[in-house]
């Protein structure tokens, strides 16, 4: 049967039939639906679960593997980073029963914070890389990769992209297999990673490596096609497709393992070929590796590593190498100017009152990663940093520490992110004697990447009730010694209590107690405002706060400001605005 | 239609149903045996932002993505992004557009403002622009959540797949008790011409 299925859904379903048994994800874009499809259609099979972070997501998804089930842990690209530290020695004690993680990429970034390659992690750890170019290998390619774990005893990278991940195609599915794996064998010298082992181990990467490079060599996973012999054409993942769609008639050798290389075969390819191309998206990982091997080869000189490819740059390209004549390019048809549409925090979004109050306070915000970074856009502009997950406490400690600026810092960390990565940083603060302000705005939920369950909310991915962490326990338990908590909607009790809590001398934390309006479900509020349109005097306070309900009315005041417009069925009656309208034009629909 | 494959950019914002749009076209084109794949960035569109959603489908299809200059046909959802899309269309290309505008809340900084005279711009550049009003007509059938397959019916008469595939996918995929109302909306975008 054919099936209409995106990459992660193919992966998902991959993972299943392949005899998958244990998948652990923290959520990101654009991997979260591989988790999501698994825990959807396959859980009575394959354990499925939200874990509190990535590193913790991989560890699981180890112990699964040493315990005998075919494992997998997704994650986004810079997920990748927070796993970093058992992948690296991972690649030492090799697995149990199949295990493979899941990188997604995002290049052009489409929704995160950098563009990085993460192929190059497959050559940092010494681990086979897998590259699918559409659906339909995604979905096989989990054959492969558990059965290259198993048959080299490592852990395999498989390397989503966005357009992978988020592009639908037909697949071929089929039916389950199970494999039998033995549980947990006590085998010291493998699985403990103590000098005198690791080092034994190590040797063995060594060795592996040698023997999947000879793997590489004759496995279909790497295809070559012939053609007309002027262009010859290594590229894998989707920048294959655009090749093929610009250069049907050229030969191709397309990579499915990305890494390592099968130098013997790119030799022999390169020798039939006139002039050798190297298509690939971001860093030039190939490339280099080839032409480390003495192969002269063209890549990214025409095909930048800045933005993910398409159709149009790879031609580009071609064009620029004076392989396609200029008119291989349709006429470039003029842009029209349409102003953007920013992403905004949703109308009633309980951020906003924290953003509001802190803009008021005139504190510099360290931000995180999440629905309140959209504070850092007009018009709200609260927002001072963000790097990387946990990353807001340390860094308003780092700014206090540095003693250098006169303004206080705050953090402000959404409760994914803090039970991500935000209890080490805070126990630091108190550890160290910091005296800032820890803002958690606890909306109960991952709300940025669509709505995800996490340790705080009481409920697993498989839909089972489940024992919540208590932020504010757990704040004190760290040894912060001032917790209090805040209504967002509350404007002044919020500005009075953010005030006192800044001015304080010693480390605070603040939780907020308004969940998210979208998800889990969207929240229907009883009641709405409206903007008396008499009353009203055009200042443009409620358009500071950045609701999306509120827009300029056709109406004008004698300097032809627009008064304001409120859209009742955005309205979710949260009151910010009729809070900040000191002219009383905001009032509440009666009913 | 550049080697036989058809290029569909349907584009709107977020929450409009464009996702759903795009995945019944995908689906006709594979009930035909036709080979088809579709793209779209995920992320904030919930949040306001954005929407495309690339359908290719044809003998062979390699890139999910409709390159700049080569979609057939631009199927907006909102009248200012079919604007914004416009130089994707290929020279010839049609525009079918949803005559709804949603003025993002970026206006009220006063930086920007949404696009005057959208209509004729798109007219001038495009012979073959068909704007209709899928909200009224949704409305007039009793749902307004009915435009996306409003539009679908427009849309049908600008590429040549079966009426009766049409009506099965439709049926198949909509949401649980509105086939039927589904149906009839797209028979209603369908008698536009
Ligand atoms: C290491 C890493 N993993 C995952 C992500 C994707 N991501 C961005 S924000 C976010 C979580 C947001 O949740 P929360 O902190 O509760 O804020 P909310 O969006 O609910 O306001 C995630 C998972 C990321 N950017 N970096
Ligand atoms: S999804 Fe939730 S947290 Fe994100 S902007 Fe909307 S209301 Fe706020
Ligand atoms: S009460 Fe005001 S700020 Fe709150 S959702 Fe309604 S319009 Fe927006």
């Amino acid at each position: 049967m054919e099936m209409l299925l995106s990459g992660n859904e193919a992966v998902a379903r991959g993972m299943y039939e392949h005899g998958g048994e244990f998948a652990s994800a923290y959520p990101g874009t654009p991997s979260t639906e591989i988790l999501q499809t698994i825990a959807r259609f396959f859980k009575a099979d394959v354990y499925a679960e939200w874990s509190i972070n990535e590193k913790v997501a991989l560890e699981a998804a180890v112990g699964a593997s040493y315990g005998g089930a075919r494992s997998l842990a997704a994650m986004k690209h810079v997920g990748v980073n927070v796993a970093a530290d058992p992948l690296m020695t991972l690649s030492y004690t090799g697995v149990g029963a199949g295990l493979i993680l899941v990188s997604a990429d995002d290049p052009s970034l489409h929704s995160s914070q950098n563009e990085q390659d993460n192929r190059c992690y497959g050559k940092f750890a010494s681990i086979p890389v897998l590259e699918p170019a559409n659906s339909q290998e995604s979905l096989d390619m989990m054959k492969d990769a558990f059965e290259m774990s198993e048959k080299f005893d490592t852990p395999v990278l498989f390397r989503m992209t966005t357009r992978i991940s988020h592009s639908k195609g037909l697949v071929k599915i089929g039916e389950r297999r199970v494999n039998d794996h033995a549980g947990f064998e006590k085998n010291i010298a493998k699985y403990v990673m103590v000098p005198s082992n690791a080092s034994v181990r190590h040797k063995i990467v060594i060795e592996r490596l040698e023997a999947l490079k000879a793997f590489a060599e004759t496995t279909p996973l790497n295809k070559v096609e012939m053609g007309d012999r002027t262009i010859g054409i290594i590229t894998g993942s989707v920048a294959y497709q655009y090749a093929k769609e610009v250069m049907p008639g050229a030969s191709f050798l397309k990579l499915g393992l990305g890494y390592p290389l099968p130098m013997k075969k790119i030799t022999d390819f390169a020798r039939q070929v006139e002039r050798l191309f190297v298509v690939e998206e971001l860093e030039p990982f190939y490339e280099e590796q080839i032409l480390a091997a003495g192969i002269p080869c063209e890549g990214k000189k025409w095909f930048s590593n800045f933005m993910e490819l398409n159709v149009e740059r790879v031609r580009e390209g071609f064009i620029a190498a004076g392989v396609l004549p200029k008119s291989a390019a349709p006429a470039k048809q003029a842009e029209e100017k349409v102003l953007p549409r920013p992403p905004v925090l949703c109308p009633g979004c309980p951020h906003r009152g924290v953003s509001m109050a802190l803009k008021k306070i005139g504190v510099i915000v360290t931000g995180d990663i999440g629905c309140y970074t959209l504070s850092a856009l007009p018009p709200l502009e609260t927002v001072d940093t963000c790097l990387c997950m946990g990353a807001s406490i340390s860094h308003a400690f780092g700014i206090e520490k540095a003693k250098k600026t006169k303004k206080k810092a705050v953090a402000m960390i959404g409760d994914s992110t803090f039970l991500h990565s935000g209890i080490t940083a805070l126990a630091n603060v108190v550890y160290n004697r910091g005296t800032q302000l820890t803002i958690i705005v606890d909306n109960r939920i991952t709300a940025m990447t669509g709505g995800q369950d996490h340790p705080g909310t009481s409920k697993t991915l498989m839909g089972e009730k489940t024992n919540a962490v208590d932020l504010e326990a757990i704040c004190r338990a760290v040894g912060v010694e001032h917790v209090r908590k805040i209504d967002p909607y509350d404007q002044e009790e919020t500005i009075k209590i953010l005030k006192e809590e800044v001015d304080r001398p010693a480390a605070s934390v603040v939780i907020t107690t308004r969940p998210c309006m979208l998800f889990p479900s969207k929240i229907k509020t009883e009641r709405i405002f409206h903007v008396v349109l008499e009353k009203c005097t055009a200042c443009g306070a409620c358009f500071r706060i950045g609701c999306p309900a509120i827009s300029a009315a056709e109406e004008k005041n004698e300097k032809g400001r627009p008064k304001a417009l409120i859209d009742p069925e955005l309205c979710t009656g949260c009151s910010l605005c009729f809070q900040v309208c000191s002219s009383e034009a905001i009032e509440e629909v009666e009913n | 239609m550049k080697n036989g494959t058809t290029n569909v950019l349907i584009v709107g914002v977020g929450g409009q149903g464009v996702l759903l749009a795009s995945e019944m076209l995908c689906e006709v084109a594979k009930v035909l045996g036709l080979d088809t794949k579709k793209s779209e960035v995920h992320g904030m569109s919930q949040r306001g932002g954005v929407v495309t959603s690339h359908v290719r489908f044809g003998k062979k299809v390699y890139s999910p993505l409709i390159a700049e200059g080569e979609a057939d046909v631009i199927l907006g959802f909102e009248i200012a992004e079919a604007l914004r899309w416009v130089h994707y269309l290929r020279p010839g290309g049609t525009i079918i557009v949803n005559e709804q505008k949603m003025i993002p809340p970026i206006t009220t900084t006063g930086k920007f403002s949404y696009p005057e005279k959208v209509e004729e711009t798109i007219q001038k550049r495009v012979p073959k622009t068909t704007i209709i009003d899928a909200y009224a007509i949704a409305q007039k059938l009793g749902n307004t959540r009915l435009v996306n397959t409003i539009l679908l019916g427009v849309l049908s008469n600008a590429i040549d797949l079966e009426e009766e595939k049409w009506l099965q996918v439709i049926e198949r995929m909509a949401p649980k008790g509105t086939g039927e109302i589904n149906k009839k909306a797209f028979l209603e975008g369908r008698a536009i011409k």
